[in-house]
């Protein structure tokens, strides 16, 4: 049964390009963007018990280096992607190293703070980022000699990325590494009385989740070709977190069906009214209150209750 | 010599409304244990509700007071109807209160709209006063003093009345101060109160310096959030002292080396949390 409706998913994921027309085909390509961002956040809230409120840092940090270092430089694609990640990750080093002196409401307040300070430096620091003009004049890179600046190479580009993402984090999640995650989150003592380095789990894991975070940033930049410190501000790591909660924390389904959510809404949303900001805060509010624990897990006890009658 | 004594003046006045924002963030996470992210929209609420008072009331002071009061009543809605069901759930208060800034950030939008309004200082202190050929801003000497009124009266507040008495218990073991009869629900209403008032009265005195303006609750959060990570959480005198610092190292580092100014407030946020991980005077790690 659920191999049965892996396959039917992969096909129709696969077969959507050929029907569906432009406009539904960037859509998809942005919701595995935005899939790949939550997942890896996800590691963090859902398997380490950390709340980052800073996750849109990943995004701005690779996209703004790999457009600084392409612009600027005249670097080939084939070099500014692994710069940007090596660069990225290792910033998330340093930041892990600094949130992770504190855990809980503490941690929150420092990755907010910190990505806070990037979103600031993005708007101020006009010879490198552009300021609130941006990066523009980026193009797409042709992995492999193939184009994908048509939306559906683009597509099959960005799915084929987010399924190696996603399988990838699912892997570190279910592997004893991501068991010690996990029992960090549940019972950090415990852990440390096992002999664990509980700090050293999380910070591994922080240093993980910002690489992929880093990941979704070059998708970002290759989609819109353009790069802006709003991707950087609070709303858009807000965006992110809301996508994982509503989703259901801590499952490997949760964060992509939620951030996925997040997207049409926004879409759909942008286009009829300019009220996106004071939307996604009522649902955050709404969220919290009524779906504390998301709507995956949600449906699921629906389902299990539904088949047992 | 004048760049320095009108930057200084700059910073201490910005120190001033850091303190006023600051204050209430911190005694409220030091009380409630939760990080109130509308802190920023209060202020922005209180700034924009003094564009609006100013046009009724002849007088900042006034104004500033009535901004307070209303944006107080707004923080007082918010902790009685939304963070009270959900006492015991930190992270989930916390979501809330991030959601509610975006709501209000918002709503500013559609009521005032989206360009800067500018206040005017009052008129009898909108001359600068000269000291020999050496002119001050008199606003800005104005806001560092009723800051450190405020200070003063902060102090006197937690240390020597019964209600300072109670919020410090709080502070310190909330268990042991619910055991021994402390009305502890009552005591986070009122803290919450205070907090929002404070923060919508600083929004208004803030107003002739920084003016309102879109984006200016996202511009003072991260600030307040640093004055807290330094000073520490739960304490008057380390939200006092992380404000002052917070904003010498802003203001000159705008001043100097603008592009970075953002970066430079990074440095001393590592070594406090490097060196002391509960801030410079905190109770408590956060």
């Amino acid at each position: 049964m659920n191999r049965l409706a892996c396959i039917a998913l992969g096909l129709a994921l696969a077969g959507f390009p050929l029907v569906g027309g432009d406009f539904y085909i960037n859509l998809g390509s942005q919701i595995f963007i935005a899939a790949i961002l939550a997942a890896s956040l996800n590691l963090l809230v859902g398997y380490g018990g950390l709340v980052s409120l800073g996750h849109a840092a990943w995004i701005g940090l690779a996209a703004y280096t790999s457009a600084w270092l392409y612009l600027r430089l005249g670097f080939a694609h084939w070099i500014t992607a692994p710069l940007a990640l090596v660069v990225t990750t290792l910033i998330a080093g340093l930041f892990g190293w600094i949130a992770l002196r504190a855990t809980g409401l503490g941690f929150l307040m420092i990755t907010l703070a910190l990505s806070q300070v990037l979103w600031g430096t993005a708007y101020r620091w006009a010879a490198v980022t552009g300021g609130d003009n941006g990066l523009s004049g980026l193009t797409r890179p042709a992995p492999f000699g193939i184009s994908i600046d048509a939306p559906a190479a683009f597509y099959y580009f960005s799915l084929t990325v987010a399924i190696l993402a996603i399988w990838m984090m699912a892997r570190f999640v279910n592997s004893p590494f991501g068991a010690a995650l996990r029992g960090s989150r549940d019972e950090s003592r415990r852990m440390n009385a096992l002999g664990h380095n509980v700090w050293l789990v999380r910070w591994l894991s922080f240093v993980y989740s910002g690489f992929w975070g880093a990941v979704a940033g070059l998708l970002f930049v290759y989609y819109h070709k353009y790069i802006h410190p709003t991707a950087l501000s609070l709303t858009s790591s807000a965006e992110v977190l809301l996508g994982v909660i509503a989703g259901g924390a801590g499952t490997v389904a949760g964060p992509i069906v939620g951030a996925a959510i997040v997207l049409l809404l926004k879409n759909y949303v942008s286009a009829y009214l300019e009220r996106w900001n004071m939307l996604l805060g009522a649902v955050f509010v709404l969220i919290v209150i009524f779906m504390p624990d998301g709507v995956v897990p949600g449906f699921r006890r629906w389902w299990l209750r539904w088949r047992k009658q | 010599m004048q760049f320095w004594i009108v930057q200084t003046l700059n910073s201490l006045a910005l120190g001033g409304l850091l303190f006023l924002l600051a204050a209430g963030f911190s005694l409220i996470f030091g009380l409630m244990r939760i990080a109130n992210l509308t802190h920023g929209s209060l202020f922005m609420l209180g700034a924009y509700l003094g564009v609006t008072a100013l046009k009724l009331v002849p007088n900042l002071w006034l104004a500033a007071l009535l901004g307070g009061l209303v944006v107080a009543a707004f923080g007082g809605l918010v902790e009685r109807f939304i963070l009270r069901p959900l006492a015991g759930n930190a992270l989930g208060q916390v979501l809330v209160t991030l959601g509610i800034s975006f709501i209000v950030a918002d709503t500013c939008l559609i009521v005032w709209g989206g360009d800067p309004i500018p206040i005017a200082a009052p008129a009898s202190l909108q001359r600068p006063l000269v000291v020999g050929n050496i002119a001050f801003p008199a606003y800005r000497l104005a806001v560092l003093g009723i800051a450190i009124v405020t200070a003063i009266a902060l102090h006197l507040l937690m240390e020597r009345t019964r209600l300072g008495a109670m919020i410090r218990a709080g502070v310190d073991d909330m268990q042991m101060a619910r055991a021994v009869g402390i009305p502890v629900s009552r005591l986070f209403t009122t803290v919450f109160c205070l907090g929002a008032a404070l923060a919508g009265a600083g929004g208004v005195i803030g107003g002739p310096i920084m003016s309102a303006y879109p984006g200016l609750d996202t511009d003072m959060l991260p600030l307040a959030l640093i004055v807290v990570i330094l000073g520490g959480v739960g304490s008057l005198l380390g939200a006092f002292v992380g404000s002052f610092i917070t904003a010498a190292i802003y203001t000159f580092g705008s001043a100097l080396l603008p592009d970075l100014a953002y970066v430079i407030l990074f440095l001393p946020m590592i070594f406090v949390i490097a060196f002391r991980p509960r801030g410079l005077f905190g109770r408590k790690s956060a």
